[in-house]
């Protein structure tokens, strides 16, 4: 506000203001529009008249009950399960001594960008009962070819194991931040006063820790009933549905949008109280740790203990990273991808198929980079000037601005692709089709965590740099540009690549809103894995993993950026 | 040896398509047989382009795709393949919203080019080779459409893991409790294939048989191409249905499989090809259409798709199984018009997705 009162006559000529005022029409076309849609189809039938026989349906129909029970024990048990795994280890990563710490951070950030689709074809790979190879090496091991299977991936055991194995990271993240935050100095406090290791543990680490372990689960919680692409490969092999895809295949011809749309609310209701509860966990860490200062966490001598904790460590990622990679690579070279690589089966055929005769690689990729490239450049522009906005309390609205540029983070990639499909498959805006469609749905997507990576960012650059530049006569955004941007030049490159890498990762919105002509790389790979193509799918995803890490690698190369954002698929 | 023999046995064993199909339903007056005329090659290449939507398996599809860029260079055929229930549901889908992407279509379920029809989404085209060499109850009365491939459901099984002597010979063997949790089929809502065989199986053998199916935890995939798949990958001894002419590929790879024709009679899949009205490269389209059906097309149908074709010029492959000797289910893709939305629920019912 102060702003304004330094210029009050230029600003009815500053061309900022129609700017701003184009950026919340921006954020309610994307936002606004869908769930709008999708709340108008959930209560209309065919016919459009209003009617509440699509929700009565959703809770007597068996068919639909039934995925949603499911959806809560696998959303509820891969929860638990990566809290039990995620918070230890993130302690490990941040309080103790184990060696090779960065190493295990480096590992966790592959898991968390491993497409949950492409980690759960290479577990069909590894754990499958009959061919998977991790199966067939026990066979071997104990000697009876004809042995119950150790591992079945499907079933739903299995797939939850799946599904934790690409949500853990965020839990991991969660913690292992927080832990870095907590001070040092209550925990010497407890020390110095005679407490030990387990008596400081139990009564001080882990009650400040304990939040972001909830926190953690929350948002594992949310992951595991919005991801489509693990339970549509998976789960019908073993006979059951999610609601993801149940909502999938409710668009089988002939197509029901209506119940789509109906079946889309619960997990849109069930979201926004997660978060809230996360909101509210979250607000009480803060205030936990207001008495400490700020110094550098004591690290716990683990002794000998440092190399069981290592091993542990390595173990658990063993399951995201260095098996489903294993068998992707394996099955690329493989004759028969239930086989390992020999020098009798050893082939190039599968690699020569995926770029001299599978006519859809080409477009895909191209479709794939242009959509990866725009949505991360319109959502970096869209997160830079909205943050500014909020950041700066710049216009009277901004507390809209920055409610609408967080509250896709409630809406499921599934969901947000059903409310677009209703929205823009019909006059007035028909982009059913078109790349315009997609690149919404992923903005869209990738927004909430930009806003809030860059607002962060904003926050620690001071206000009085650019008053300097609009008392010299500047525009507001000419100040934006030349005084703020260079500033936070390293926040924005990772909020341009984290957007990048999030885009190659997505299926669950591309499935419903693709057209032959606009296929991406995810949704190719899941079309051969209808077929049973394993051979093309380990080549593509191999290609997507090498261009991830080319990514990922660029961001840690940019000095002093160490945080991650939430990724959604 | 001449296909003749099959294209007799098809006669034979598909009246009920005859009488009752999208086909022969009157004698109107077809449109003329066309050529492939210079000016219709250069009009196709002009256009440079064309998009194939297609339920056949994708290496068989790109293996079509590309010996047609090979015979007319400067055609750049893009293939888009999913299973054929998927590609109505896509057509539909775009249809719908005025997207105009599709050129020519060849699904694995005949009642897909009924409905099109009736849509008044389809154009007239009656290639050369159609009205000459294939039987006239092939082919739409109005020109829509052609039957251009012929394949059975069968059953299979992996011989590595079954003896030969012990091998299901009959659907009525795979209710054995010793094949619980041994078996893989596919889904009628997104194979075109196991759409039509699911409706012939259950008239022939009532739903009471997959209801008995149901109950021993067959593994469920989509495509009708995977079954044979993962009997190669040793991940199922056995295949309830599925393609069988990727399972005769697989064998001649040297993988460990072999077909079984149940004796019950073998369900019989017909995959008609149609031009789209609205298509945007309509001269490429037709010249496909053309070779797709004339004797080059029609033979690798034979040769690699391992597929049976119902030109009269083209050769069967020494050694293959002949329609003739194999007990078929009869087709009738309006039947499975009528029934596809109850057959798609009852199976959702039955086997749980």
């Amino acid at each position: 506000m102060t702003l304004a009162l330094t210029a009050p006559r230029r600003a009815r000529l500053d061309p900022s203001w129609p700017i701003l005022i184009a950026f919340a029409a921006i954020l309610i076309a994307l936002i606004v529009l869908p769930m709008s849609w999708l709340a108008y189809f959930s209560v209309t039938d065919k016919t459009g008249a209003l009617t509440l026989d699509n929700f009565a349906k959703l809770v007597t129909d068996p068919t639909f009950v039934d995925p949603l029970i499911t959806t809560v024990i696998l959303a509820t048990s891969s929860a638990i399960i990566c809290c039990v795994v995620a918070a230890p280890m993130g302690w490990l990563v941040a309080r103790t001594d184990m060696p090779l710490r960065r190493t295990i951070r480096a590992l966790v950030t592959a898991s968390f960008v491993t497409p949950p689709f492409l980690g759960a074809i290479a577990w069909e790979l590894l754990a499958a009962p009959n061919s998977g190879l991790l199966n067939q090496l026990y066979r071997g091991i104990i000697g009876d070819p004809g042995a119950e299977p150790l591992f079945n991936i499907y079933t739903l055991p299995g797939l939850i194991f799946v599904i934790s194995c690409y949500t853990f990271p965020y839990v991991f993240v969660l913690v292992a931040n927080a832990l870095d935050r907590i001070p040092g100095d209550l925990e010497d406090a407890s020390s110095i006063l005679g407490g030990r290791m387990w008596v400081t543990a139990r009564r001080v680490t882990i009650p400040l820790a304990l939040p972001a372990v909830l926190a953690g689960a929350l948002v594992a919680f949310l992951q595991a009933m919005t991801l489509f692409g693990s339970p549509a490969i998976l789960a019908l092999p073993a006979g059951f549905h999610t609601m993801t895809t149940k909502i999938w295949s409710l668009f089988q011809y002939p197509p029901k949008p209506e119940l789509a749309a109906a079946a889309s609310i619960p997990l849109l209701v069930l979201t926004v109280l997660l978060l809230r509860a996360e909101h509210m966990i979250l607000g009480r860490r803060s205030y936990a740790v207001v008495g400490g200062k700020q110094s550098n966490p004591r690290l716990v001598q683990l002794g000998g203990w440092k190399w069981v904790a290592l091993g542990l460590a390595m173990l658990v990622l063993m399951n995201p990273v260095f098996l489903p990679y294993g068998a992707l690579l394996n099955a690329a070279f493989s004759r028969t991808a239930s086989q390992f690589v020999s020098l009798t089966n050893f082939t190039l055929h599968n690699i020569e198929f995926v770029f001299f005769e599978l006519s859809a690689t080409k477009l895909a990729f191209k479709n794939t980079f242009i959509l990866g490239f725009l949505s991360a450049t319109i959502g970096t522009i869209i997160a830079v000037v909205i943050s500014y906005l909020t950041a700066r309390r710049a216009i009277a609205g901004w507390r809209a601005l920055a409610f609408l540029a967080t509250a896709p983070v409630a809406v499921p990639g599934i969901v947000l692709g059903v409310g677009l499909f209703l929205s823009y498959t019909r006059p007035p805006f028909v982009l059913y089709g078109t790349l315009w469609i997609l690149l919404i749905a992923f903005v869209t997507i990738a927004l909430p965590a930009a806003y809030q990576q860059l607002q962060a960012a904003f926050r620690t650059v001071s206000v009085d740099l650019e008053e300097a530049s609009r008392i010299l006569g500047a525009t507001r955004l000419q100040a934006l540009s030349h005084i703020t941007a260079p500033l936070l030049r390293t926040s924005v490159i990772a909020t341009w690549c984290f957007i990048f890498v999030g885009v190659i990762r997505e299926l669950s919105a591309a499935i419903i809103l693709f057209t032959s002509e606009t296929k991406v790389i995810s949704v190719l790979i899941f079309d051969l894995n209808e077929s049973g193509d394993l051979g093309a799918i380990a080549v593509l995803g191999i290609i997507m993993l090498v261009i991830t890490f080319a990514v990922v690698v660029a961001i840690n190369r940019i000095p002093g950026f160490g945080g991650g954002v939430r990724f959604r698929s | 040896m001449r296909v003749k023999v099959s294209r007799r046995a098809l006669l034979r064993s598909t009246t009920a398509l005859a009488a009752s199909t999208a086909f022969a339903t009157r004698a109107a007056a077809a449109p003329p047989a066309e050529p492939v005329t210079q000016a219709l090659i250069a009009a196709a290449q002009k256009e440079g382009k064309l998009a194939f939507y297609t339920a056949m398996d994708l290496p068989v599809a790109e293996k079509f795709a590309k010996a047609f860029e090979a015979k007319y260079a400067g055609i750049a055929v893009r293939v888009e393949r999913s299973g054929a229930e998927r590609v109505f549901q896509r057509i539909g889908q775009e249809m719908a919203s005025n997207i105009h992407a599709v050129d020519v279509v060849n699904t694995a379920d005949g009642a897909h080019v009924i409905v099109w029809k009736r849509n008044g989404w389809l154009a007239p085209y009656v290639p050369e080779d159609v009205a000459r060499h294939f039987p006239a109850q092939y082919h739409d009365p109005d020109g829509m459409s052609a039957l251009t491939r012929v394949w059975l459901s069968s059953l299979g099984y992996n011989t590595n893991l079954v003896k030969p002597e012990d091998a299901p010979t009959s659907f009525a063997d795979l209710l054995d409790p010793k094949w619980m949790g041994k078996m893989v089929k596919a889904h009628p809502a997104y194979s075109g294939t196991i759409m039509t065989a699911t409706f012939q199986i259950a008239r022939e053998l009532g739903w009471g048989y997959l209801e008995k199916l149901a109950k021993q935890k067959v593994m469920q995939v989509q495509s009708s191409t995977d079954p044979p798949k993962k009997l190669a990958l040793g991940e199922r001894a056995v295949m309830a249905d599925g393609n069988d002419y990727n399972l005769i590929q697989l064998k001649e790879r040297g993988q460990p499989v072999e077909v079984v024709y149940p004796s019950e009679g073998t369900p019989f899949v017909t995959g008609p090809t149609a031009v789209f009205k609205s298509a945007p490269n309509p001269n490429a389209a037709r010249l496909f259409q053309s070779w797709l059906h004339a004797r080059e097309g029609q033979q690798l149908l034979v040769d690699f798709a391992r597929q049976h074709s119902l030109h009269d010029q083209v050769t069967g492959k020494p050694g293959a199984a002949k329609l003739s000797d194999i007990k078929l289910m009869k087709d009738d893709a309006a039947g499975v018009e009528a029934q596809a939305e109850e057959i798609k629920a009852r199976y959702a019912k039955l086997f749980g997705v």
